[in-house]
């Protein structure tokens, strides 16, 4: 399939017939996994995503410890099916820094002074990908956190738009993301609005990243409330008694 | 008790400062009182509280734990009793008189034991005693873990569950505060006792579970 920079977007249409401002299908399901404290399974469009979490246990080996909080240790992993050209397994210089981009965002937003020299780990897991997967590990571990009762002060979530076909998009699908000219993937706190993370690849005029982020942002808001809703679907059952 | 419960999760707003007070599982950002995480809404003279659903086991002094030996120094052992931190029992603290440096002739790595928190400080260094007659090294039946948050139900209102579950199986049944369940009898009864402690944990959030799980027994128990 040959796709050039034109085709991108079509009579207002993308290439999967969404609108500019759509985000793609999202499911997600809160704590599937029995054995970790915390979980969460997320189909996103063609990303599939599964996120556990663990702790807060005293962290090992003890020189990383922080005597005056806990650290997250987030590991974001990419199976070697979830991609077309089975990519070789095992940590790379991509997953690392993933790693340590969704550990700061997360940082931000646990209560970690309450665990002090403890360690929260958070295992992403991409089963299948199909562009934006760093933003669907944040949302899914965001749920896993929630859903392992660690302490936070919102549940964050992440949504990427960008620059396709010389338009301003939200959340970029796998064709746009190669062919296109710039991703901004950021999380946030929805409640206050704050800016967890914030990348961004590809060239735009400063105009043009203003309106990605109001995108992005707008489509953020929409995930919190799936997320919002995955946790209560879970819980509703204690609501009587 | 049918009245409506709330669910509440982290950056939930849960009430103000002008008609409430901060309590537990709340923390404040301006006038306003937040749920940090995610539990049950609980609202006590004028205090607003989280309680939590799930999350692993948080020590509170008093509680009555069952521990795993983790380690043996001189003057005193480290136990696991699934906390965000490890436990310490010091020699002092054991029903028997340990020599200097005999501390491993009396508990071993991998022991169990049953224990309360005498005390949990602010950087989270969890103390253990042993002293009180509950307490003792376990020497015989099984160990099964469950959910800390799940805890309540397994023991019941005033110990009505567990006290059902002991009449029903006639198996001894320890329940520690930390989600670790002690349980000893009849191979048989065991089988289908830890069958109905799942059963409770699955369950949880049902009304009138103790009758369901009598039931349960009663006709399984065949």
């Amino acid at each position: 399939m040959k796709v050039n920079k034109m085709e991108l977007m079509k009579d207002g249409k993308r290439t999967d017939g969404r609108k500019r401002d759509e985000l793609r299908p999202i499911k997600i399901e809160a704590g599937p996994l029995y054995r970790a404290n915390g979980s969460c399974y997320l189909e996103w469009g063609g990303n599939k995503v599964m996120a556990a979490v663990y702790g807060p246990k005293e962290a090992i080996p003890r020189h990383i410890q922080d005597p005056r909080k806990a650290i997250i240790e987030a590991k974001y992993n990419m199976a070697s099916f979830s991609v077309s050209d089975r990519k070789r397994p095992g940590p790379d210089r991509r997953s690392r820094e993933i790693s340590k981009i969704t550990s700061e965002a997360l940082e931000n937003v646990v209560l970690v002074e309450m665990f002090p020299r403890a360690s929260i780990e958070v295992e992403i897991e991409i089963l299948d990908a199909d562009a934006g997967t760093r933003c669907a590990g944040i949302t899914a571990a965001a749920v896993a956190m929630a859903d392992a009762g660690i302490p936070m002060r919102d549940i964050p979530v992440s949504c990427a738009a960008g620059k396709a076909g010389d338009t301003v998009v939200l959340d970029l699908v796998g064709t746009e993301d190669m062919k296109g000219q710039a991703d901004v993937p950021i999380a946030i706190a929805p409640r206050t609005d704050d800016i967890l993370l914030l990348q961004m690849d590809g060239h735009m005029t400063p105009e043009e990243l203003d309106e990605a982020l109001e995108l992005a942002i707008h489509g953020c808001h929409q995930i919190a409330e799936m997320q919002k809703e995955a946790l209560m679907t879970k819980y509703k059952t204690f609501e009587e008694e | 008790m049918s009245e409506t419960r709330k669910i509440v999760i982290p950056g939930s707003k849960i009430g103000s400062l002008d008609e409430h007070k901060q309590g537990r599982g709340a923390f404040k950002e301006g006038n306003d009182i937040y749920s940090y995480r995610l539990g049950i809404l609980d609202e006590r003279s004028g205090y607003v509280n989280v309680i939590p659903l799930s999350g692993i086991y948080d020590p509170a002094e008093g509680d009555t734990v069952i521990g795993v030996i983790d380690q043996v120094s001189k003057m005193n052992w480290m136990v696991n009793i699934n906390a965000p931190y490890p436990a310490m029992l010091r020699v002092e603290e054991v029903p028997w008189h340990v020599e200097y440096g005999a501390a491993a002739k009396y508990l071993n790595i991998g022991d169990v034991i049953m224990a309360s928190v005498a005390g949990v400080n602010e950087i989270g260094k969890i103390d253990l005693s042993m002293r009180g007659k509950h307490y003792r090294k376990v020497e015989e039946g099984i160990v099964i873990d469950i959910q800390s948050s799940k805890v309540p139900r397994v023991i019941g209102r005033n110990g009505s569950m567990v006290s059902m579950l002991r009449d029903k199986t006639g198996c001894w049944i320890f329940v520690g505060q930390n989600g670790r369940v002690w349980i000893k009898g009849d191979d048989d009864k065991l089988a289908l006792l830890v069958e109905a402690i799942r059963k409770i944990e699955r369950e949880a959030h049902k009304q009138g579970l103790t009758n369901e799980i009598a039931e349960f027994l009663e006709n399984e128990g065949e």
